[in-house]
């Protein structure tokens, strides 16, 4: 298999899916040019289902609502602290209103959101909004984390007949792994994928973080510390049997989400085995997150907010404690 | 000929449709029938009928808490409509809707937004729809003069007037938003005026008469479907009723004097519309009292088969949030 970038992972996904179905279409700010690195020549083969918006969050993710309400399957690119901008439509319309209209309407939108943080950028420029969304129902909502899923995934999503919000870590964007080349490989949502098989302690790792968690379960294969690492890929349907069968198992926990500790994704997981797998614990869940602060620009400061290597393997160390 | 008369005479029974529904939700409502909010159409008629009186079956529409009047003005099911106000199993969204959130999707109806100007950018995307599609459907979205000063209107507008789409934004100015008069907070005299900023036309339209706004709106569409895009039509009307239904009991200054009121009472727009028609020889009175009669029995009927109708069970109660269903995990 071809070894590819998670930015080249994302555009094949597009391009595929918009050869296989006349009806998807893409649409954002400057993507054209791809100013986020996936979207860049589309148009010379897609032409004008490849759309540069205005600055108009909340107008074009609302029209995409509509667009899909009368049978397109638009994809929206844009940035995660954008969406704020846009909360209206993606909140009354897309989340609530298959619903609403006692399921008259299948609204199959996807949401591509760059999540853009240890980059200096300061806390406009600085979000993870996916738990606050999670608290929204009528949202699918995937956080792929390696080139194989981020294409997996998107193609699930394309052809999923709900609102996606598909998260992209741009601290991944130009990571490689072999992707398949396989124009039917889609990656199914509600599967998580256990990325580093152990029997100590589970990791629940998110976005960016996985591969932090990984590696920091690569490293305590010398001190014969055996580490389960778990990437959900998808946080709506969460798969909570594959989480909970791995807390069987190693009888310990620690969540890594680079979000906010409050209602953390992170959170939520802590909650669940909590009240599920109570019985096989052994040791008080970790979570390892971002700090309640905003994002400081300062690179003194910004690197401490969010859960690095050592917080990592010191809330693996937590769990083994006597 | 005989079409147009068909079509006029359509255009007062649709009117007369709502103002029966409205005025039986009136009653619901002080009986406590009807319970959550009820925002009625009385007195606007003209402007839903006149305009969807332009439309294909096949066009679009999108509307706002205002909205009974709409469904009914696009040719949708008075009972379907009564049952969902009334919370039914057998009502447009299965009683998961109500007042605020009516839709046939079968009959374009896309649905109505209770968050003020949100069905604006939805409109522009069926728009955009239609234009990839290669139809030439039309959208009609029904907003009022409060949200006109939404950001949403403004940038669906900007939308569709750079994709050149085939929208008609039509604003109901009924001249408050809630208690606020649109003289206090709009910027310019008219709504309409905004259209410059769009490059788009900008027509204001006597929203009383329902001919008015039935040669407005078929010039819009004729725009739209021509590939010529999108168009702003401001209908002046007036609401007879409060905001919503029971307000009265909590506002403790009045925002309008009862003579407004009754000033454009005299305009009402079934009467205008009703000498119309005897004016050009069109329908005679008893022709008019027949239809009004026929009118009230749909309205019964509608309201008997709503009362009759069961609730929905609550093993509905999650169905219908998604498509393709989470999975569940045991």
């Amino acid at each position: 298999m071809p070894e590819i970038t998670y930015a080249d992972a994302l555009n094949a996904a597009i391009k595929e899916e918009m050869r296989r179905d006349g009806s998807v279409f893409i649409m954002g700010e400057s993507i054209r040019g791809g100013i986020y690195g996936v979207t860049g020549g589309l148009s010379q083969e897609f032409g004008d289902r490849v759309i540069d918006t205005p600055l108009s969050e909340n107008g074009f993710m609302g029209a995409a609502v509509g667009a899909a309400a009368v049978g397109m399957r638009p994809i929206v690119q844009s940035l995660s602290s954008f969406l704020w901008v846009a909360m209206d439509q993606l909140i009354s319309q897309a989340a609530k209103m298959r619903f609403m209209f006692g399921g008259q309407v299948n609204l199959p939108v996807v949401y591509r959101c760059g999540m853009i943080y240890g980059a200096n950028s300061a806390a406009h420029h600085t979000d993870r909004p996916y738990p606050m969304l999670m608290n929204m129902p009528g949202l699918k909502i995937a956080i792929p984390t390696t080139p194989a899923d981020a294409k997996g995934l998107l193609k699930t999503a394309v052809r999923d007949n709900d609102p996606v919000m598909f998260f992209e870590d741009n601290n991944l964007t130009g990571t490689r792994g072999e992707v398949d080349e396989d124009e039917d490989l889609t990656i199914p949502f509600g599967v998580a994928d256990i990325k580093h098989e152990g029997s100590d302690v589970t990791v629940v790792a998110l976005a960016g973080m996985l591969r932090r968690a990984v590696s920091v379960a690569e490293a305590l294969e010398d001190e014969d510390i055996s580490v389960e690492v778990i990437d959900p890929r998808t946080i709506v349907p969460l798969d909570t049997r594959t989480i909970l069968d791995s807390v069987e198992k190693t009888g310990r926990l620690v969540i890594v989400d680079p979000a906010h500790k409050s209602c953390s994704v992170a959170s939520e997981i802590s909650a669940m085995v909590a009240q599920e797998g109570f019985w096989s614990l052994q040791s008080p869940i970790q979570r390892v997150t971002s700090l309640d602060c905003h994002f400081p620009f300062s690179p003194a400061l910004e690197s401490e907010v969010f859960p690095n290597e050592d917080k990592i393997t010191d809330a693996i160390y937590a769990t083994l404690e006597e | 000929m005989d079409e147009d008369r068909d079509l006029y005479m359509m255009m007062l029974r649709r009117m007369m449709l709502i103002r029966e529904f409205e005025e039986n939700v009136k009653q619901l409502v002080q009986r406590g029938e009807l319970v959550g909010m009820a925002h009625c159409y009385i007195g606007e008629e003209a402007v839903a009928v006149g305009a969807c009186a332009a439309l294909r079956d096949d066009d679009y529409i999108t509307g706002n808490h205002r909205s009974h009047g709409h469904p009914i003005s696009k040719g949708g099911d008075v009972r379907r409509a009564m049952a969902e106000l009334l919370g039914k199993a057998t009502g447009y969204c299965k009683g998961k809707g109500g007042s605020m959130h009516l839709a046939d999707f079968d009959i374009g109806i896309l649905g109505e937004s209770g968050i003020v100007a949100s069905a604006l950018p939805v409109a522009v995307g069926a728009a955009m729809g239609s234009k990839m599609q290669g139809n030439d459907r039309v959208v009609v979205a029904f907003f009022g003069d409060g949200a006109s000063n939404q950001g949403a209107c403004h940038e669906a507008m900007n939308l569709a007037s750079i994709w050149k789409l085939p929208v008609i934004f039509l604003c109901e100015n009924n001249q408050y938003a809630v208690t606020t008069s649109f003289k206090e907070a709009v910027a310019v005299e008219n709504i309409s005026d905004r259209a410059s900023a769009y490059d788009m036309p900008g027509v204001l339209v006597d929203g009383q008469d329902a001919m008015a706004m039935f040669e407005a709106t078929t010039e819009a569409v004729r725009r739209a479907r021509a590939g010529e895009g999108p168009t702003l039509l401001e209908a002046r009307t007036y609401r007879y009723e409060d905001h919503s239904e029971g307000l009265v009991r909590i506002l403790r200054e009045s925002y309008r004097t009862d003579e407004e009121v009754e000033v454009w009472r005299e305009r009402d727009p079934i009467k205008v519309h009703s000498e119309w028609l005897v004016e050009q020889e069109i329908a005679s009175q008893e022709e008019i009292e027949v239809v009004r009669t026929d009118v009230a029995e749909t309205i019964a009927e509608a309201l008997q088969f709503a009362r009759e109708s069961p609730y929905p069970e609550l093993d509905d109660l999650m169905t219908d949030m998604y498509a393709d269903p989470l999975p569940i995990y045991n």
